[in-house]
């Protein structure tokens, strides 16, 4: 039988066009054996579900640096949230202050990884949360 | 002296390493630049003392544009700062005025980055965020309240909408009864760096090269003492280049924006004086150095030889440098203070016209006052203490500095002649190779670090349990109040006249003759960015980026 590979969509919501961090991220899990979908700079939370939705993930990465992650993140988890969507796990990453990452959680974002995080603790943290296929 | 040298190579270097146990070989640069462990004559093989560095403000100012260099005036210290709405950020401003900065530089918000009004439905959550909210006139009038910018020169980082903020300061400056031949400063402007590195686009390159030479053509007339493009390495680097590359793509910018210059018939000598530099100071300590002394090099002999300008002006590269936001750390962040003086005292020793140093809190947040004063003092200390600035370019004539100055400048070049061969940079972009040649890079480092071949304090080494550090917080009141200013301007300003100007701007966009006084006219009657940009798009269209990775 053959194994259904890890479906991930890395996202870039808010209007930073920081894009390093992302096609790192998208380089680093495609080399683990993710199948990876960049949505590219600048998408909207609706474009952003929608694209998981589309793309049938199993995790949604957002990439975010211009400090807009406490109206985002919570506009993307009540659409999951309103389509009746639960087992897609989200995560997050870049310029994000610590004391926003217990509402963040609160809300049901998986887990925040701050700068300096290595690519292979992310690999290992979906590994670890998305069972098998 | 090959033969000695050779000799103690093997017989006293390597023998001695044998007994004792390397650390951090083999011994490369952040960029992945090979270091040899010894650098003699020999290896600056046909060394030409004239040919090479010259004097001090002399061809090919391999050794500073200013004959006096730090002698004469110290770099500027211009500490890039905006937050919340203007009336936070004049407070700022006149904080770091009365604590010795010498300049301002401004930071805008990601809505007026983008060209968008506050109002704008991607601007939700973005309001005052990453810098200072400006949707017309009025707030930059406010901005600006109570700084005399006849005595101030301003940077503005600013790229799709520069031509549109820029008027906006020259209509400031004109209430303030400062005439625009008076004031002086810098607009970013340079696009090309966005499609390659930062990603803050808005036209497609064609248009935007139009509108910046637009800026180039009025800026020679009226606006004299303006920096009409700060051509940016910065963002390059920071999105994951090389060193080398981030030299020669900024460099190979520069080349392309003379191109179209040339191409509207400018004369070079009298647009070329004004063209600026901003490069970033990376850890590499070394490696930036010669980054920096090569990048004069290159740009003095691009402009004599390839372009045959003849103002001695227009030969000179001026820059600004900013320390490497990417080399910060989440982790101790009281670490960070120490990257950012070793990387501010290479900007210093690269001979740089002014300085921008990074506060240790920025991997969490925008810096907070203390963090700020901290930068600055930073700045001080090396001008004030350190002594560096008693004798011009003091590292010249190190045999491994002036090998790694020539290396730098023949691998750029090596770069240049391939994007000459592809068409220009503008052809390279579409082609998509300095941002795959970047990406790469990024990678490469990012997999040198998760082996340890990379060694980064606090982060894969010598760890330790993390402590928080108190952040500026904004609150979400910012979004309340500014906009409400917006509403106030649409009101009580004459629309007839706004539709006029804005119905004017797009007639002369499709003319294509200069928008500049256009677009001055527009902002003279309290027309927005959003609405100017708007008009523009209707004509020159919007750019999208491919995805790749």
């Amino acid at each position: 039988m053959k194994e259904k590979k890890i479906r991930v969509l890395v996202a870039k919501p808010g209007l930073d066009g920081h894009d390093r961090g992302a096609k790192i991220i998208s380089r680093a899990l495609r080399d683990a054996g993710f199948e990876v979908i960049y949505t590219g700079l600048r998408r909207t939370p609706e474009e952003i579900v929608n694209a998981a939705i589309q793309e049938d993930v199993d995790v949604i990465g957002l990439s975010i640096l211009s400090g807009a992650h406490n109206v985002l993140f919570p506009q993307v988890m009540s659409l999951l949230d309103q389509k009746g969507i639960d087992d897609i796990q989200v995560i997050a990453g870049g310029i994000i202050p610590e004391k926003d990452i217990p509402d963040l959680k609160k809300i049901g974002v998986a887990e925040v990884f701050l700068p300096g995080s290595s690519t292979q603790n992310i690999v290992q943290w979906i590994q670890e949360n998305v069972p098998d296929g | 002296m090959k033969q000695k040298f050779q000799q103690w190579e093997k017989d006293v270097y390597e023998k001695s390493l044998e007994n004792s146990c390397p650390v951090g070989a083999p011994f490369t640069t952040v960029s992945g630049k090979k270091i040899n462990a010894l650098y003699t004559p020999l290896d600056l093989k046909n060394f030409d003392y004239t040919e090479e560095l010259g004097f001090p403000g002399e061809y090919p100012f391999t050794r500073g544009i200013h004959p006096t260099m730090y002698h004469g005036r110290l770099w500027t210290m211009r500490q890039f700062s905006g937050f919340g709405t203007a009336e936070q950020t004049n407070q700022r401003y006149k904080y770091l005025l009365n604590h010795g900065t010498t300049g301002l530089s401004v930071a805008f918000h990601l809505p007026t980055l983008m060209g968008m009004d506050s109002d704008h439905p991607l601007a939700e959550g973005e309001i005052g965020k990453c810098g200072v909210a400006i949707d017309s006139l009025a707030d930059m009038e406010i901005l600006f309240d109570g700084i005399p910018l006849d005595k101030i020169s301003t940077s503005m980082t600013i790229n799709p909408p520069a031509a549109i903020l820029w008027a906006m300061y020259i209509a400031v400056a004109e209430k303030q009864g400062v005439p625009s031949d008076v004031i002086s400063g810098t607009i970013q402007n340079d696009m090309l760096k966005e499609y390659i590195a930062q990603k803050t686009f808005v036209f497609p390159p064609e248009p935007s090269m139009k509108l910046i030479v637009d800026t180039f053509e009025y800026g020679t007339k009226a606006v004299p003492r303006w920096n009409t493009i700060s051509i940016s390495g910065y963002h390059i680097r920071e999105a994951g280049s090389t060193a080398v590359q981030e030299l020669a793509f900024t460099v190979r910018d520069g080349i392309e924006y003379v191109e179209w210059a040339l191409k509207r018939g400018l004369e070079i000598d009298e647009f070329a004086p004004r063209l600026s530099f901003f490069f970033n100071a990376h850890n590499d300590f070394f490696e930036e150095i010669a980054k920096f002394r090569a990048a004069r090099r290159i740009w003095a002999r691009a402009m004599k030889e390839r372009f045959g300008a003849k103002n001695p002006r227009s030969w000179l590269l001026r820059f600004h440098t900013q320390t490497s936001g990417v080399s910060l750390m989440a982790q101790q962040p009281y670490n960070n203070v120490i990257r950012v003086a070793l990387q501010a005292l290479s900007a210093v020793l690269g001979g740089t016209q002014s300085l921008h140093t990074n506060s240790l809190d920025e991997t969490y947040a925008l810096p907070s006052e203390k963090a700020v004063t901290i930068a600055l003092r930073t700045q001080q200390i090396i001008a004030h203490e350190s002594g560096v600035t008693s004798s011009i370019d003091p590292l010249g004539g190190s045999y491994f500095v002036e090998k790694l100055t020539r290396e730098m400048e023949e691998e750029a070049m090596d770069y240049i002649h391939k994007i000459d061969d592809m068409g220009g940079m503008v052809k390279a972009i579409e082609l998509g190779f300095p941002q795959k040649e970047i990406i790469n890079s990024a990678y490469w480092y990012q997999k040198a670090v998760e082996k340890r071949e990379k060694i980064i304090v606090g982060v894969n080494a010598f760890e330790k349990d993390h402590e928080p550090i108190s952040l500026l917080e904004l609150d979400e009141s910012v979004a309340k109040q500014h906009l409400a200013r917006l509403e106030e301007v649409k009101k009580t300003r004459n629309s007839a006249q706004v539709m006029q100007d804005l119905g004017d701007l797009k007639k002369a966009a499709e003319d294509e003759v200069n928008l500049m006084p256009f677009i001055l006219k527009c902002v003279k009657s309290y027309a927005t960015l959003g609405e100017i940009i708007e008009t523009m798009k209707e004509v020159f269209g919007e750019y999208e980026e491919p995805i790749d990775f």
